[in-house]
């Protein structure tokens, strides 16, 4: 930082005017959230002065039941649509990669276009569809939440077939020829070859579709029931009719929770993956 | 990609094994609620519950009378006033990325990334508690008016009078401080993968050739930059022009944008058939914008 050579002409990053430039977007990035970080151990009731450490609105955001219900709620949908996006990308990736067929270009614009069409369109259209189709709305928990969790798989697979094929990109076709030479079927050269040389891209994928599904507020806004709040609904509620600190304790969680779900997928690329991936 | 591709025919069992999951569920829950909100578009209330495709373009004709023309003019224009500021923001960013030394790269990247990873109702949430009448903002902007107080004071003028608070919240200018908060990573990731590619050594030389570092910007960086300008212009302004969150929390009565006038047809005004008209118009638009865009690149191909 501190480095004494005279700035080369391309060191545009060592300008000063540059440097205050991208801290102050960092800082603009970052401050809402670290205040907001703050103010969740801030003993007031309102968020502005500093009055001392509490852990008072922890405790009580976790005994909020219908709190920890929503981001109970949440993070259930988050898994079934990870694991069910994760496969329909996953075989969406290999159908493009691998096979001509007719209308492919049809099949292939249409599965970006839950990317494309605005959320708020999404989530009319599965208003209207499981009103339509008289979808039962007071099954059992999990199962209550199928409509929302079929709404996310929607929006999240066409994201996980994106990365898997990316990957599929840099695959040698040789190496499945020659486990078939050597006696391979075509679910073995599937599974010990094309899978293994899937794998990063798979866990960059579910990775991709759990944060896709947790953050998610408009699509579920429309798919969602008095049973079946989740996180971002009931912030949403608890923002509009009143704001408590227990929003900012409950927030504090999630971010954290995001943060290290980033992590890990970090490890898993490693940190130079990010510049590379683009 | 590597090998030919092969025909389904010759491998009818392992492409229906690959094909019928993808296809099944494109079909079923998503090709098939668009085309019900299509039908819907066509059609009028009848009764309470039930809704009569009579293949009316009454909807349509509703939603290019001013008053709701004006609406999306209007969503029009703050996401390209967004898209601009992100642009303005996000372009010396960029740049500062892929200038910086290869250790600082990812790190910074990751700076950037992570906001984009946090929740965005809980990002709108905090900048609203900053932005609060009571909150940093004001207190900062309180600073700098008793600061300018101070120096008035200095150079023998009255004082200013007290600061009061403003209502940064609940206006046009909220929501695009909102959307531009939400939406900077977006433009910043296309920008640094173009800029990245470009060959540093085109610089030197108009460098060496005597242009100055802003001419070198308008006329080398700039234009080879111009698929990640165009990238990121697309994949901030689709987003903000359909945006529903920041608009309604942050907004006041008069800053309402598309999206929220789709919902008041769902929720509180119950009017369906104009809902889905008023979705596919949008969705319309869309369509338009990437159908520029890919005429552009196109163009951009022949010319190259």
């Amino acid at each position: 930082m501190f480095n004494r050579t005279a700035i080369a002409p391309l060191e545009y990053t060592r300008k000063l005017w540059m440097r205050s430039w991208v801290g102050l977007t960092i800082l603009f990035l970052y401050a809402p959230l670290i205040v907001l970080m703050i103010f969740s151990f801030n003993d007031s009731k309102r968020n502005v002065m500093w009055k001392g450490f509490t852990l008072k609105y922890y405790e009580k955001a976790l005994n909020n039941d219908s709190l920890v219900e929503a981001m109970v709620n949440s993070l259930t949908i988050a898994f079934f649509a990870t694991i069910v996006s994760l496969v329909i990308g996953a075989l969406a990736a290999v159908m493009l990669w691998r096979f001509r067929f007719p209308f492919k270009g049809l099949v292939e614009g249409t599965m970006s276009l839950p990317i494309i069409v605005p959320e708020i369109c999404l989530g009319v259209a599965f208003l209207i569809f499981f009103a339509k189709v008289d979808w039962p709305s007071d099954l059992p928990w999990p199962l209550n939440l199928s409509a929302i969790t079929i709404a996310h798989i929607t929006f999240c697979f066409p994201f996980v077939a994106m990365v898997v094929r990316a990957r599929l990109a840099s695959f040698n076709k040789e190496e499945e020829e020659a486990a078939k030479d050597l006696g391979a079927t075509e679910w073995q050269a599937f599974r010990d070859v094309l899978l293994p040389h899937l794998k990063p891209s798979l866990v960059a994928g579910a990775l991709l579709a759990f944060t896709l599904s947790l953050d998610d507020f408009v699509i579920t806004f429309f798919t969602s029931g008095p049973d079946t709040i989740t996180f971002p609904v009931k912030v949403y509620s608890m923002v509009r009719f009143s704001v408590t600190p227990e929003v900012n304790a409950a927030s504090t969680i999630l971010i954290v929770l995001t943060v290290a779900l980033t992590f890990i997928a970090l490890k898993y690329q490693g940190v130079k993956g990010i510049s590379d991936a683009h | 990609m590597s090998g030919p591709l092969q025909d389904w025919k010759s491998q009818k069992k392992p492409f229906a094994a690959v094909a019928s999951a993808p296809v099944f569920w494109l079909t079923l829950f998503f090709i098939a609620p668009m085309t019900i909100v299509w039908l819907y578009s066509f059609g009028q209330n009848a009764g309470q519950a039930d809704i009569d495709i009579s293949g009316t373009l009454d909807n349509y004709k509703r939603a290019i009378e001013w008053l709701y023309l004006s609406i999306f003019l209007k969503s029009f224009a703050v996401a390209a006033l967004t898209t601009l500021i992100c642009l303005i923001i996000g372009f010396p960013v960029a740049m500062a990325i892929t200038f910086a030394a290869p250790k600082w790269r990812p790190w910074l990247l990751l700076g950037i990334m992570l906001p984009f990873w946090t929740n965005l109702l809980i990002r709108t949430y905090a900048l609203m508690a900053l932005m609060g009448t009571n909150g940093y903002m004001n207190k900062g902007l309180g600073g700098l008016w008793e600061g300018a107080s101070w120096l008035r004071t200095l150079v023998g003028m009255q004082p200013l009078e007290a600061w009061t608070p403003v209502q940064l919240l609940y206006n046009n200018f909220a929501v695009v401080l909102g959307l531009v908060y939400v939406h900077l990573p977006f433009m910043v990731l296309p920008l640094y993968s173009a800029l990245d590619r470009l060959d540093k050594s085109l610089i030197e030389a108009s460098l060496d050739l005597g242009a100055g570092h802003f001419k070198t910007f308008i006329q080398v960086v700039v234009p080879l930059a111009a698929p990640g300008i165009v990238a990121g212009v697309m994949i901030t302004l689709i987003p903000a022009l359909g945006a529903y969150l920041t608009p309604d929390l942050m907004g006041g009565t008069d800053s309402q944008m598309i999206a929220n006038v789709i919902e008041r047809q769902f929720k509180r005004a119950n009017d369906w058939p104009f809902g889905a008209a008023l979705s596919f118009l949008l969705i319309y638009a869309m369509f338009i914008l990437i159908a520029l865009q890919s005429m552009r690149s196109s163009k951009v191909k022949e010319a190259g």
